[in-house]
């Protein structure tokens, strides 16, 4: 007793020990950032999946093929367990604005607000009210109906995509508003806060990588499978769907990735100047730093490997193009540059792996060796995670690269936060990363093992033995095939 | 109390709305998994689990609506409360991570099945008891300087709040216990009935505490509910409930199936709307009324405009989605 006595008064201590040094700005940044990569992860998944799974059904209902159905059923269990996380971790996101971000909230809300209220108004609800007679209604609604249903999920992730990358395309590009007395920004024109300049780019990149990121799981799962045996249905169906999403998406993403960078150049020059590593302008053009220590201390780029006037050639379409550098920014205003540079290699990179894939899925499938390949197939697998970590990076890019700042040029980040000492938010980041890591961990696991059986034949949706109606109007006609999981 | 339709009042409504469809909808499912340590038989629990499995999802939306909505429309309340509660909404939010995930996760496995089980009913707890905490740190005032919140993490820890926390549970046992009635049958129906005549009690005797608590918090809510005229308009609320309780007691003594579960939201809806008669006009109490807080014009037209087309569709298809799964819901053949 003696010695817990004594302890107590230490762990007080300790726990403000722990966050010295630490500004509660850096703490909050911390937690939005952990509970951001947290949540991201799964609607990159979902938007994807959703899509798929409303084009299997379709398939199904249009050839009859059992293999469309098995398949369907088979992600749908994914989509349920992989859709949860990301509604308990968005209810998170949500409130996070008011609990670490309230002077951003008292400012930014009245455009801000609202884009996210009609996401909730035309998005969740839409999903969440279809969800439960997709997961749980095909033998109860009849098939069209239940096609609707699915219809609707899917189109919901996407009206969700919509709403919530315009506004955070009006924080990286605010247009349309103007400040009142009480400091806040206000609407001018909606359609031109909504329609901000980075939005359509923000839009078609994160909408594609969704789309890739879950075409490498879904080929990924369906090659683990063919390595084990090349005969299977399913596999070879989702395989080669995913493939050809991989081979066409890929480039068209490339392009569209290009088009946002050279709309960040025009409207965020200084993230572009923290990606590309450029302390210095070069006024007869620039080189592409490709590897390299960005040293914000120094100003310059330890250890580059460059090609010479590359950058331009990029950014410019011209050799000799001048392109400013940071100096040309007041230091205060720079963003953290060695994250924003590492990051957007890492999302390139994976950017260019993916297309590779796609090319090779190409020519072993012209060979007709793709269900054959065990080297495409291991690619594949490979490759599983990597849309996640390419959206990951991506997204790391472009939130460090516009500090900093929470709406670009106009309202500083440390002007944002609450008035919270730093003992209470680095409490709440700690309870995020232990309950977010047990919890997800076990989701993942859980979804691994889904994924670690291949589709069956007369595959089961994940009704949970969903009991039948005792008392309703119409007989229960799934009662038995639910009920025989 | 002049009461003036305009802007700022509608959207008052709009939130207040919203956030009662939650307490109404993810009220009975909160009260499930407080109830879960009760039924510890696994058929039982996976009866209750499939009773709400479908819409679950839906019926805490409304609580995104409510906190969206309110920076949308009271961008300032939400940047003074948020803070103000800032702990309890953190509990809350880490609870209904635990319990949603619990929906999933429990069928994955049959090892850690006991472990979401748990994780379920310890998350409905500490969720609901948090948003009952939050509503009494509301109603007892927070401490504002300018336009923002000024007191410290740990403010809203009182004796009230606590027993509006306490109250909460009750309640939204109250909600799951007569929904089982509802959607149940035979032995775990019966159970349910008992618990009932329990927590209505218990519901009993939170109203009236927190009742009497409420006025002795501020000398605005003792002029609001007993000073002359406006008791004319106070005085039919305490006399609802006591008709409700009558029609309450009746149902569960003729083992009525519907009725316990509509009376108890009837009880909800007039504890809510003695709720609203204490706060009005003030969104955050004794500080700042719903016209300070208002966002600027425009962005409440432009939000009513989706609002009035948009939350109609939105009960439409969520009634028909409880129409599609309506019923008693009992245990079907091949378990295991």
């Amino acid at each position: 007793m003696g010695t817990i006595d004594g302890i107590a008064p230490g762990v007080d201590d300790g726990r403000c020990v722990m966050f010295e040094g630490w500004d509660a700005v850096a703490l909050a940044r911390a937690q939005f950032a952990f509970t951001m990569s947290f949540h991201i992860v799964f609607p990159a998944f979902s938007i994807g999946l959703a899509s798929y799974l409303a084009v299997l059904e379709a398939l199904w209902l249009v050839t009859k093929r059992e293999v469309f159905i098995n398949l369907f059923y088979y992600w749908l269990k994914i989509f349920a367990v992989a859709f949860g996380m990301g509604v308990v971790s968005g209810i998170v996101m949500s409130y996070q604005f008011g609990t670490n971000w309230s002077a951003f909230s008292d400012k930014a809300g009245p455009v801000i607000g609202p884009l996210m209220a009609y996401e909730v108004l035309t998005a969740f609800f839409l999903e969440a009210g279809f969800l439960g007679v997709m997961l749980f209604g095909l033998e109860r609604v009849g098939h069209r109906l239940h096609f609707f249903a699915t219809l609707m999920v899917a189109i919901g992730t996407l009206i969700s995509a919509f709403w919530i990358l315009s506004a955070n395309s009006w924080m990286q590009t605010p247009t349309g508003y103007a400040v009142n007395a009480a400091g806040q920004f206000v609407a001018a024109d909606w359609l031109k806060v909504i329609f901000n300049p980075s939005f359509p780019y923000r839009l078609v990149h994160m909408v594609l990588a969704a789309y890739l990121t879950t075409s490498l799981v879904v080929g990924a799962v369906g090659a683990w499978h063919l390595l084990r045996d090349q005969h299977l249905a399913g596999p070879r169906v989702m395989f080669s769907m995913a493939m050809w999403m991989a081979t066409l998406v890929a480039p068209i993403q490339i392009l569209a990735g290009d088009q946002h960078g050279l709309n960040t150049l025009e409207h965020q020059p200084a993230k572009v100047m923290a990606m590309e590593g450029h302390f210095q302008s070069h006024p007869d053009g620039a080189p592409l730093v490709l590897f390299g220590w960005p040293d914000m201390a120094d100003a310059k780029v330890k250890y580059a490997i460059e090609v010479p006037k590359l950058s331009s050639l990029i950014l410019k379409h011209s050799l000799d193009a001048p392109l400013a550098g940071l100096e040309t920014v007041p230091r205060e205003n720079w963003p953290p540059v060695p994250i924003t540079f590492w990051s957007f290699r890492i999302m390139v990179g994976l950017g260019f792996l993916i297309l590779g894939l796609g090319l090779f899925s190409l020519l072993m499938r012209l060979r007709g060796k793709m269900y054959q390949s065990r080297l495409l197939h291991l690619f594949a697998v490979t490759m599983g995670p990597a849309g996640f970590i390419a959206v990951l990076a991506g997204w790391i890019t472009t939130e460090t690269g516009r500090q900093p700042f929470t709406v670009y040029g106009l309202l500083r980040t440390a002007d944002s936060v609450s008035p919270l000492a730093a003992p209470a938010v680095g409490s709440s980041l700690i309870a995020f990363v232990i309950v977010y890591f047990a919890v997800f961990i076990a989701g993942v696991v859980y979804i691994l093992r889904l994924m670690a059986q291949p589709p069956h034949q007369g595959e089961q949706g994940p009704s949970h033995d969903l009991p039948a109606r005792a008392a309703g109007i119409t007989p229960a006609a799934g009662a038995a095939v639910e009920g025989a999981r | 109390m002049s009461f003036a339709a305009d802007l700022a009042t509608i959207w008052a409504f709009i939130i207040a709305f919203a956030v009662f469809v939650y307490v109404v909808m993810d009220g009975f499912d909160l009260g499930l998994g407080i109830l879960f340590p009760l039924f510890p038989q696994k058929a039982d629990r996976d009866v209750i689990m499939n009773t709400v499995a479908p819409v679950w999802d839906g019926n805490e939306t409304w609580l995104v609506l409510g906190g969206g909505g309110m920076m949308a429309a009271f961008p300032l309340a939400y940047a003074v409360l948020m803070p103000a509660l800032y702990t309890p909404v953190i509990a809350m939010l880490l609870g209904l991570v635990f319990r949603g995930v619990a929906f999933e996760f429990r069928w994955r496995t049959q090892k850690a099945r006991n472990k979401w089980d748990l994780a379920f009913a310890g998350g409905s707890l500490v969720a609901s008891l948090a948003q009952g905490i939050a509503l009494g740190a509301v109603l007892q005032g927070v401490h504002v300087e300018g336009r923002q919140y000024a007191g410290g993490w740990w403010d809203w820890l009182t004796p009230f709040s606590i027993l509006t926390g306490a109250a909460l549970v009750i309640g939204y046992a109250l909600l799951g216990a007569t929904w089982l009635v509802l959607k149940t049958e035979g032995e775990l129906r019966d159970r349910a009935y008992h618990l009932s005549w329990v927590l209505v009690i218990a519901m009993l005797c939170a109203i009236g505490a927190v009742s009497i608590a409420t006025p002795f918090l501020h000398v605005q809510y003792t002029h609001r509910w007993f000073a002359w005229p406006n008791i004319i308009l106070t005085a039919p609320v305490p006399i609802a409930v006591a008709g409700v309780t009558v029609l309450l007691v009746r149902a569960l003594t003729n083992k009525y199936d519907h009725q316990p579960f509509f009376l108890s939201l009837a009880l909800f809806a007039l504890s809510y709307a003695g709720l609203g008669i204490s706060m009005y006009p003030y969104i955050v109490p004794q500080s700042i009324t719903i016209w300070q807080a208002a966002a600027p014009e425009n962005s409440q037209v432009f939000m009513l405009v989706g609002v009035s087309v948009l939350i109609p569709l939105i009960l439409a298809y969520t009634a028909w989605a409880y129409w599609v799964f309506r019923g008693k819901v009992r245990p079907g053949h091949g378990y295991h």
